[in-house]
């Protein structure tokens, strides 16, 4: 089993238009560098500085990863994180 | 109750318990009826409170027209404050939203300008801007940056719920503008030493998402990370299966955005049960299920509903 990542419909010229990619790695940095391995460029678009970028929320398993641990938070197997750019409601 | 006005009545809004969907005798969860406000919407707070705030600062006077980038529910909300204080109101408004919103709009004199589905509302916002740079008459009051917006919440919905449940310990809304989770959040924050103050984000179809560019995202001004504890993405799958079990649990009759609310308010509960706290979990029912009858999304199994709803803005 590995990591199921959700890539929003902007970055899957990265991905080969694939909705969904595995990746591994025990923290979402390793996770985003293993993607990055795989699909070159992507992860420019996800991090700047080290840091998530503004725009860009991921969630693991639904919760914002920023209220977790950011880059650091864990990941497990059998996890999903999804990638989506920040939006308006109201 | 006795008002002397419409307006007059705004807030002061029931606090109801929820004994079939609350997980356990010591962990509650809590509905805070919204949508028994005089327009049906959580919004008539902030709608009502931007408007005389713009009064007292002299920048709306009789006669004024008054732009918003709205989904709907604020622009209702202004349009019934607008109509009675006489007032122009100019909604700008992303195509995907449900027709009632629409109808309701024009039936209390708002007009529409439609902005593309694609984008949703960082479209709307984008359009609105553009219009009030060239028409500096209008007046903006821009519902994303006013901090009267969070301050309604901070002065009457915060206060109302600690009043009626001084045992609080979470509270759980709708992200959109974020005024409500920044006003009751620090409202609740400066009264009950470690509640939970918790976002539940609508995650929508792709087509909402489709064209936007991760460089060019919105984030509302209002915002501050600071006031949450944490922060869900809730689909609409989720959302329409739990405004479902609302219904028929409870009774209550709600729109989609309160499925998702309910929806991380029962995840934060079954995690209190887990660890064995007692909990009373408050979350916001943002408005009644009427105004999205026509999307489909109470007939017919889950499946059916959410494809329905696939590309709609339904909080």
């Amino acid at each position: 089993m590995a990591i199921e990542v959700r890539i929003p419909t902007i970055l899957r010229n990265y991905t080969g238009g694939a909705k969904a990619v595995s990746a591994e790695g025990a923290t979402l940095d390793e996770l985003i560098s293993n993607l990055e391995s795989a699909h070159p460029g992507i992860k420019e678009r996800l991090v700047d500085q080290g840091n998530l970028r503004r725009f860009v929320n991921v969630y693991l398993n639904d919760e914002d990863v920023r209220f977790l641990g950011g880059l650091g938070t864990p990941v497990a197997d059998g996890d999903t994180v999804t990638v989506l750019p920040a939006v308006a409601g109201g | 109750m006795r008002f002397d006005s419409l307006i007059e009545s705004v807030g002061r809004t029931p606090l109801v318990g929820l004994p079939r969907l609350s997980p356990a005798p010591d962990v509650r969860i809590w509905a805070k009826l919204e949508d028994r406000n005089p327009t049906g919407s959580i919004k008539d707070r902030p709608a009502l409170w931007m408007i005389e705030q713009a009064e007292k600062d002299g920048l709306l006077t009789p006669g004024c027209t008054i732009l918003e980038p709205t989904s709907g529910n604020t622009g209702i909300s202004l349009a019934m404050s607008a109509k009675l204080k006489g007032y122009r109101l100019i909604c700008v408004m992303p195509e995907n939203t449900s027709e009632e919103r629409r109808q309701l709009l024009r039936m209390w004199g708002a007009e529409i300008i439609s902005s593309p589905a694609a984008g949703g509302s960082n479209e709307a916002v984008r359009r609105a801007k553009e219009l009030a740079a060239a028409n500096p008459s209008w007046v903006m009051l821009y519902q994303y940056g006013n901090p009267a917006n969070w301050r309604s919440h901070y002065e009457t919905t915060g206060p109302e719920i600690l009043a009626d449940l001084p045992t609080v310990t979470h509270f759980v809304a709708g992200l959109g503008t974020t005024g409500t989770l920044m006003g009751v959040g620090r409202f609740l924050r400066e009264h009950v030493p470690d509640v939970r103050i918790v976002a539940a984000e609508p995650r929508y179809g792709e087509l909402v998402y489709g064209l936007r560019n991760v460089d060019e995202g919105f984030i509302p001004e209002l915002y501050d990370e600071s006031v949450l504890t944490t922060r869900y993405s809730v689909g609409s799958a989720d959302a329409l299966r739990r405004t479902r079990e609302l219904l028929a649990g409870e009774g209550i009759f709600a729109g989609v955005s309160t499925g998702a609310a309910l929806h991380a308010a029962l995840g934060v509960a079954a995690k209190a049960v887990k660890a064995g706290e007692r909990a009373d979990v408050v979350f916001v029912v943002a408005d009644g299920g009427w105004k999205y009858l026509s999307t489909g999304a109470y007939e017919g199994t889950l499946d059916e509903a959410e494809e329905r709803l696939e590309g709609q803005l339904w909080a």
